[in-house]
This record gives structure tokens, sequence and C-alpha cells, in this order.
């Protein structure tokens, strides 16, 4: 992307010009595309699945390939996997929506209290950052699925938990610079109270770096709750999960490959998806930073 | 620089004990009895009680965290596994490792070289085809579950192995137990090439994510490095474009993909936890993902917590010098 050539001569505002490098991103138009064909389809599963999620075929119509009736074939209970898929899309998009939320709910507060008093109090958050994003993600995920009995909401709340530093980080970071900014040195110097500039001055300017780093994490998310699932930490196996319909996959490995290609594409896209997205909302939004990819 | 060194070695020795602290607190709020599965359907509560008391669990948990510490600082013995009587934990750990540290160290090293070279391949051809190709191919590197690439992968390539290390027929005698070494020293060209084979498809799987991470960051750094003005006055006076690349502009991007590498051995265990799950590797992370899903094994697990938390400060203390090597700035600040 150019933006030497033309920064000069351009005097519209920042977040309009942001909003044209978007709309002229083709990772946003795929990106965006994905994810929202995945919004709707977790939307309006039961309206437009081939099959009803309970139903079943008859007996004779257990673990097929594909077929006309059933485009990604049956599994072991003789369900249409495509209709599972579609359902799946709803349990996956709700884990990375709540997991991330999570995430920013707990590493907002100590990323911006580090940057904001600085000091003793930062050192001390962010050694504690450092020993968790130092520690494999995969041994606290583990463990705290592991505490918390096997069930998808400990698969969220695990995942939640893994991503809660580097939301941190990027608080922290983003606090540092914006608290030495010229507007909040001022409103300082009247007299406002620190509870004011943080909320009021220091907040919102998190939204981008928030929103770039919420797009990319979700992705993450998703992958980490499959495979959390996969490994058995989501409890139910028969739940229309996509780890979960993975796991299954890889017990009847043998009597029929086709049950993988569902979840693992839907996991795969949807992943895509959010990456592409969040690229592009990335160089959209910090111009210095060169990381378009299509 | 000896100042320097210290500082790092007492904060990784911090990292490892607070690390080691928090396991053992957390194995012990998992939820269920390890013992009872010793038992099956009709526990003894007296025999209970009395491994409870032999295990030392009736006392504080600050107690059993120092006895613990006190006992493996002086033995090294990390204690005796609680779902597998009578199998010593160091004993089990020290034939997994090896599998562990092999199969990551594979990865490692299809993944930076070919991860560096597809990073320059794309700086260079910036916004051509080789570029968008490549970064494509990096951004589904990073999007493809790893679990299903390896499905998919031992479906398609049929003539390889897909499970274990070496053949059931094979064995060979531990050295380092890493068996590429091993067979070497033992002079069996035959169980290299068996060993080969059984590595090849876990690591190219496991090679994945840290190859289109390294690169995307070595893409990202070039990029930039290239725009600056002392290459173009490299270019200037007659250097070529190969000689500029790689004797000016790489050596000077070294600092970020090497902080970038550095951060993708965390994500490459938590990667192995899968990896040796579909491929039936005889590791670590299988070990402690079945000790802590399946047994509840609370010595085996916080054996394996001290184990990676151990590689893993030594690891960051090994990078860290590094990044000192490449940018002596860095001791400084």
């Amino acid at each position: 992307m150019d933006t030497t050539a033309n920064s000069d001569a351009d005097s519209r505002p920042p977040a309009s010009r942001s909003w044209q490098r978007f709309r002229r991103s083709p990772s946003a138009w795929i990106g965006g595309g994905i994810v929202a064909v995945f919004v709707v389809i977790a939307w309006l599963a039961p309206w437009i699945t081939p099959y009803s999620i309970r139903q079943t075929s008859s007996a004779d119509r257990i673990a097929e390939p594909p077929s006309r009736e059933h485009l990604l074939g049956t599994d072991q209970l003789g369900k249409d996997v495509l209709t599972r898929v579609m359902y799946g899309s709803r349990l996956s998009l709700l884990a990375g929506v709540i997991s991330i939320s999570l995430a920013i709910a707990l590493g907002t507060p100590i990323g911006a209290v580090a940057g904001y008093f600085g000091g003793r109090v930062d050192s001390l958050l962010m050694r504690g950052i450092d020993v968790a994003l130092a520690f494999p993600s995969v041994l606290i995920a583990l463990l705290v699925a592991a505490s918390l009995g096997a069930s998808w909401w400990a698969v969220v709340i695990a995942v939640g938990l893994i991503n809660v530093p580097v939301f941190a980080r990027q608080v922290r970071a983003t606090v540092l610079t914006v608290a030495q900014l010229d507007h909040v040195l001022a409103s300082r110097a009247f007299g406002a109270t620190w509870w004011h500039i943080v909320w009021r001055q220091i907040l919102p300017s998190l939204t981008s770096p928030l929103t770039v780093l919420a797009s990319l994490s979700l992705g993450t998310a998703i992958l980490e709750v499959a495979g959390l699932s996969f490994l058995g930490l989501g409890g139910d196996l028969t739940v229309a999960e996509w780890g979960a319909m993975l796991t299954i996959a890889k017990t009847y490995w043998s009597s029929n490959v086709w049950l993988a290609l569902g979840p693992g594409l839907a996991i795969s896209l949807s992943v895509l998806g959010f990456n592409l997205l969040g690229d592009a909302l990335r160089d959209a939004l910090d111009p210095r930073s060169d990381a378009s990819l299509l | 620089m000896i100042g320097y060194l210290v500082r790092r070695v007492l904060h990784a020795l911090v990292t490892i004990l607070v690390a080691v602290a928090l396991v053992f607190i957390a194995v012990r709020a998992i939820p269920g009895n390890p013992l009872l599965a010793r038992f099956g359907q009709h526990p003894d509560a007296d025999e209970i009680a009395r491994l409870r008391a032999e295990n030392g669990w009736d006392r504080p948990v600050l107690v059993q965290l120092g006895q613990f510490l006190w006992q493996v600082g002086t033995t090294g013995d990390l204690g005796r596994s609680l779902a597998r009587t009578n199998v010593n934990v160091t004993d089990e750990l020290r034939k997994r490792i090896p599998a562990t540290v092999e199969l990551t160290l594979a990865a490692l090293v299809l993944a930076i070289p070919l991860g560096i070279a597809a990073g320059i391949v794309a700086a260079v051809w910036r916004n051509r085809w080789p570029d968008r190709l490549g970064m494509f191919l990096a951004l589904a590197g990073v999007s493809v579950p790893i679990f299903f690439l390896a499905i998919c992968l031992r479906e398609v390539v049929t003539f390889l192995p897909t499970s274990q290390r070496l053949p059931l027929t094979m064995s060979l005698e531990p050295l380092t137990g890493l068996l590429l070494v091993d067979s070497l020293l033992r002079g069996r060209p035959d169980v290299f090439v068996a060993a080969v084979r059984h590595l090849l498809l876990p690591a190219v799987v496991l090679a994945t994510i840290p190859m289109s991470v390294v690169a995307r960051i070595t893409r990202s750094s070039l990029v930039d490095m290239l725009a600056s003005d002392f290459i173009r006055t490299a270019r200037a006076k007659g250097a070529s474009l190969w000689r500029v690349v790689l004797r000016h502009a790489l050596p000077t991007a070294a600092v970020p993909i090497t902080n970038i590498a550095g951060l993708q051995i965390g994500l490459l265990l938590s990667g192995a936890v899968l990896t040796e799950t579909v491929f039936d590797w005889p590791g670590l992370g299988r070990y402690l993902a079945s000790a802590i899903i399946g047994d509840r094994d609370y010595v085996a697990i916080q054996a394996c917590a001290i184990v990676i938390a151990v590689l893993f400060a030594s690891l960051n203390l090994v990078l860290d010098l590094v990044y000192v090597w490449l940018d002596p700035r860095i001791r400084l600040q």
C-alpha cells in the first residue's frame, strides 16, 4: 500500500481515509464476506438447514459419503453432517465472542491501570503478565478447563483467560502513549480526576487497537476452543460443535473419512475470515503497518 | 554483561517457582479424587485415608508445596505416578521428553529457514504473485487447525507411517533419547531412515504455524528495511539486489524475527499436545493431556509443569542472550 504519495494532498479526516482504505482492500471484502456468511448461517440455522438437527436417517444410511441428499454425508448416527456443521457455527462463533469479551473485560482494566499509574503497580502487573505469556497457554487452558470440569463453558472460560495477557499488553501500550498527549496533559492540568481522564479521554482511543486485536483474536479463539474440545475437554461429544465433531470423526476414521471434512473446513474458513478481516482493519486503522496480504 | 546475565537467571528462576506453585495449587483444585480410580467400584475408605497420609495430602497445601520443592531440589525425584502404580514419573518423563524435543526441533528446523525464505521472496517480489501466493499460504497456515491438517495428511500421504516413533519390530538402546542422533551414533542407518519417516508428518504439521508466522514477520520487517536510506545507498553503490537483501537488510531484520520465533516456542508446545494426540507420538504433550483429562494424575501433572516451566524459562533465557548478541543496545535498557 502506497501511503506516502497521497498523504500530503489528502485533507479528509483520518476516519474517512481509514474507511476508504478498508473498502478498497480485497482482504476486507473476502474476510468480511466469510464472516457475514457464518453469522447469517448461525443466526438462521433452524430455518435454513436441509434437515432437522434431531432427525436421523434410516439405519442403512449411517456414515455415508457425500451424496445429493446429504451434501457432506451422514455421521455415525445417520444425522446430516451439513446440518450439524451449520448448527455448529452457532456454538463456535458464540464461544469466540464470549471468550474474547471475557479477555477484553479482564485485560483492559489490568492494562489501563498498569499503563496509567506506571511505577511499581506497572512493573508488578507486567511481571505477572510476562509470566503468563511465557508459560505455554495450553497448560493453563488444560488446567482451567479440567478444574471447571469438562464442559463447553469450561473451554470458553479457559480460552478467555489465556487471552487476557494479550489484551492487557495492548491496552497498556496504548495508554502509555495516549496519556502523554497534549489534550490529556491539559485536562490533567485543569484538575480532572484520574477516573475522568481514563474513562473519557483514554478509553475512547482504545477502540481502534482493540477492534483490530479482537478480530484477529476471534480467529485464534475459535481455533483454541476447537482444539480443547477436540482433546475432550468440551464434555458432551454428541453436541453439534466443530471440535467435538472432529473428535468423533477421528474415532470413526476407518469407516468414513468424510466426517472430518465438514467441521474441519468450517473451522478453517471461519478463522481465515476473521484473520483477513483483522488484517484489513489493521491496515486501514494503522497506515504505517504494511501487512496487506491479498 | 555479567550483571545482565545474573538478573536474567534470577528472573527465570522466579518465573519457574511461580509457575510451579500455581500449577501445584491448581491441580489440587481439579474436582475428583485421583485415588478413586485405583479402587474401581468398591473404594476402601481406610485405605484411601492411608494413601492420602502417605502422599502427605492431609497437610496444608503450602506445606506440601514446600516438601515437594525440597524433594525435587535435593533428590530430583518427581514422585510416583498415581494412575499407573509404581511408575516413577521421573523415569516416565525421561523417555518422553526426548520424543517431544525431537519433534519440536524438527518442526523448528523446517519452519525457520523455510519461513525466512518465503518471507524474503515475498518482500523482494512485493505485491506480485509470489508475494500474494506466499502470504495467502501463510494466512491459511495460521487458519487451518493443525489437528484437521493432521487428519487430512494422514489420509492423503499413505506411504508414510502415522503413529509412534519407530516400527514395533525395531528398537534402539537410547543414548540421548533423540532417535536421529542415537541411530547415527550407534551406526544404524536403517533405524535412522525409519525414524525420519515417522517424524516427517508430525513435524510438517507442527511446523505450519511457526512457518507462517516467521514468513509474515520476515516479509514485513524486510519491506520496512528495503525502503530505508542505507539500502538505497547500498544499491546506488552498485551492490546487487541479492547482496543487499541477504547482507544488508536481513541482518537488521534479525531482531524482530528472533523475537517472533521466540514467541512461537510457547505455541509449539500447545501444538505438540494436539499433534502428539493425532499421531500417537509418545511425548510430553500427550502425557500431559492424558494426565489432566484422563487420570487426574496430580503427580504427573505437576512433574510435567516443572519440566515445561524449566524448558521454557531456559529457552527464553537463551533467546534473550541471542537478542543481546544481535543487538547490544537491548542490554542497556
